[in-house]
């Protein structure tokens, strides 16, 4: 590395490296010590905030007691945002494909309408939907004026808002890698197909499908990785209730302040992030060197 | 006589696209509408009004923390473009050197960490170097997360331009520092501004990371809009929000036009 090359990579350095590589590496170790009483840490070894996880001392024996309540949080979490991918995905596919058979001219302006929600304010857009879809909202409004139902419906404060609000907020990460393989398919395969009297359906199947198969998997990865670590729909839809990872983490900085144990959960979503990147960084790689 | 549809057509995809689009864009509107509304009604139109708007204004707590927030993204953006565009200019020009994998994955760090795990180590490290919680560690949180989505269009102008113009402005004897000053500053602009605006709303809508490594009493807007969420919902909420709303857009178009215009 040259000198001015150094010089210019320096604030990057400093910056990124002093205030969240450093920062991310502290967290690392404060999961391996013991809590403070009131928040912050006691420099003992302890590798309690990992056993936390899976065992409950008990009161009066001090034995070790497996116990699920932690455990059944990550659950949860993997299946919401298992859910939000398959949602998004049903919804995001036909999207990506329509966008990418419009003609030239137009195919932009649909890009950018997807693109849009991304750059508004992820709060806003998630209070937005819980003033849509809450008890006294337009949408049960609507419904019971229309007399549809009798009693507004309950759909705020429950999982299946949470999944709606992950759908929201990541639903153009799935439509924009697929719209992009898609619009490098050569159409001109599925005259072929077609001609050796394969139906539309096979045709998406075992043609369309296959070939752009990684623009499908970058996409459920895009919506799969940020909705597992979800603080904001999960905390504003779930009513607090229904917690996921990233409430899970958050709490034990605010309320019930065991910071090792928040630190631990922090370093287990973290993990889980990062080997999903890297599926997806090799993906990447693969298809490039193939191509 | 009916018209045979194209082969590359299949039925219901359309329809699911429009799904798509209501589902993208019927919350916000129907937030933009309401905040219109002169009564707090949900079910009946009281007619036009801006009233919402001026008691949003008037409120002296949403005052301070649009000057936090203003305070907070053009100090956090401006320096992240600085940055942005030196680690730009290193990694663009000339061959590949050691170590530009992983320069490159520590710009876009701040995007691969969830921001909920970003939120905590900050606060955990603020607190253990001895920094006080308020404005300023607000103001790097954000310069930190700002960086990749700043660099990103810069980086993407950079390699557009050929090295052929600093190569002619040093053979009319211009030393490294005039050429970069007067004929590649000057054509990079266009990315930087973008990149510029990007940082700007990135800065301006972030709740997690603010909400984790901010001291008592500095509130930013989003965190103004979720303490009064927590509270109930009020067209007072509507009208911020669809404010907040038009600021994205507006400076997303401008990134996205500045950004596109051509050499």
């Amino acid at each position: 590395m040259t000198r001015a090359r150094l010089l210019l990579l320096s604030p990057t350095l400093a910056m990124i490296g002093f205030f969240l590589l450093l920062p991310v590496a502290l967290m690392a170790v404060y999961s391996f010590l013991s809590p403070g009483t009131y928040g912050g840490v006691e420099w003992l070894l302890s590798f309690d905030a990992y056993i936390q996880f899976f065992f409950e001392r008990d009161f009066l024996t001090d034995e070790l007691v497996f116990h699920t309540s932690y455990l059944s949080i990550y659950f949860r979490s993997f299946v919401q945002a298992l859910a939000a991918t398959v949602i998004c995905l049903l919804i995001g596919f036909p999207t990506a494909y329509f966008i990418a058979t419009r003609p030239p001219a137009t195919r932009s302006a649909w890009v950018l309408l997807v693109t849009v929600p991304y750059w508004v304010n992820l709060l806003i857009r998630t209070v937005s939907m819980l003033f849509v879809i809450r008890d006294e909202g337009p949408l049960n409004g609507a419904l019971t004026a229309v007399g549809i139902v009798d009693a507004p419906l309950r759909i705020a404060y429950t999982d299946f808002a949470i999944a709606l609000g992950l759908v929201y907020s990541y639903l153009p990460f799935m439509v924009l890698p697929i719209y992009a393989a898609i619009e490098r398919f050569d159409f001109s395969l599925m005259e072929a197909a077609c001609d050796l009297y394969a139906g539309r359906w096979t045709i998406l199947r075992r043609i369309i499908l296959p070939t752009v198969k990684p623009g499908v998997v970058a996409g459920c990865l895009l919506v799969f990785i940020p909705s597992l670590g979800a603080y904001i729909a999960p905390d504003l839809l779930g009513g607090g209730k229904n917690l996921m990872i990233g409430n899970l983490v958050a709490l034990q900085f605010q309320g019930s302040r065991n910071w090792p144990f928040g630190a631990a959960a922090a370093v287990l979503l973290l993990s889980v992030v990062l080997v999903a990147l890297t599926v997806l960084a090799r993906r990447r790689a693969l298809s490039s060197a193939g191509n | 006589m009916k018209k045979s549809k194209p082969l590359s057509a299949y039925p219901g995809f359309s329809q699911v696209t429009w799904l798509c689009m209501a589902l993208l864009y019927a919350p916000i509107l129907v937030v933009a509408v309401y905040s219109f509304n002169a009564i707090r009604s949900i079910t009946t139109w009281g007619g036009f009004s801006l009233a919402w708007y001026a008691k949003a204004f008037a409120n002296p707590h949403i005052q301070a923390a649009t000057i936090n927030s203003l305070v907070v993204a053009v100090t956090a953006s401006a320096a992240a473009t600085v940055i942005a565009t030196a680690a730009a200019l290193a990694l663009a020009r000339g061959r590949g050197f050691r170590g530009r994998g992983g320069v490159f994955v520590l710009i876009n760090l701040p995007l691969m960490i969830p921001e909920i795990v970003t939120a905590v180590a900050m606060l955990i490290f603020f607190l253990a170097v001895g920094f006080q919680l308020g404005l300023l560690t607000v103001i790097i949180a954000h310069t930190v997360f700002c960086v990749p989505f700043a660099y990103l269009p810069i980086a993407a102008r950079l390699s557009g331009i050929e090295t052929f113009y600093e190569d002619a402005a040093q053979d009319l004897y211009a030393d490294r520092w005039r050429s970069f000053r007067f004929v590649l500053l000057p054509m990079m602009m266009p990315g930087i501004f973008a990149g510029l605006m990007l940082a700007f709303i990135i800065s301006l809508d972030d709740f997690i990371i603010t909400n984790m490594v901010t001291g008592p009493g500095t509130t930013t807007l989003p965190l103004a809009i979720y303490g009064m969420v927590r509270v109930g919902f009020s067209p007072e909420i509507n009208a911020i929000s669809t404010i907040m709303l038009l600021v994205s857009v507006f400076f997303v178009s401008l990134s996205y036009l500045v950004g596109r215009r051509r050499t």
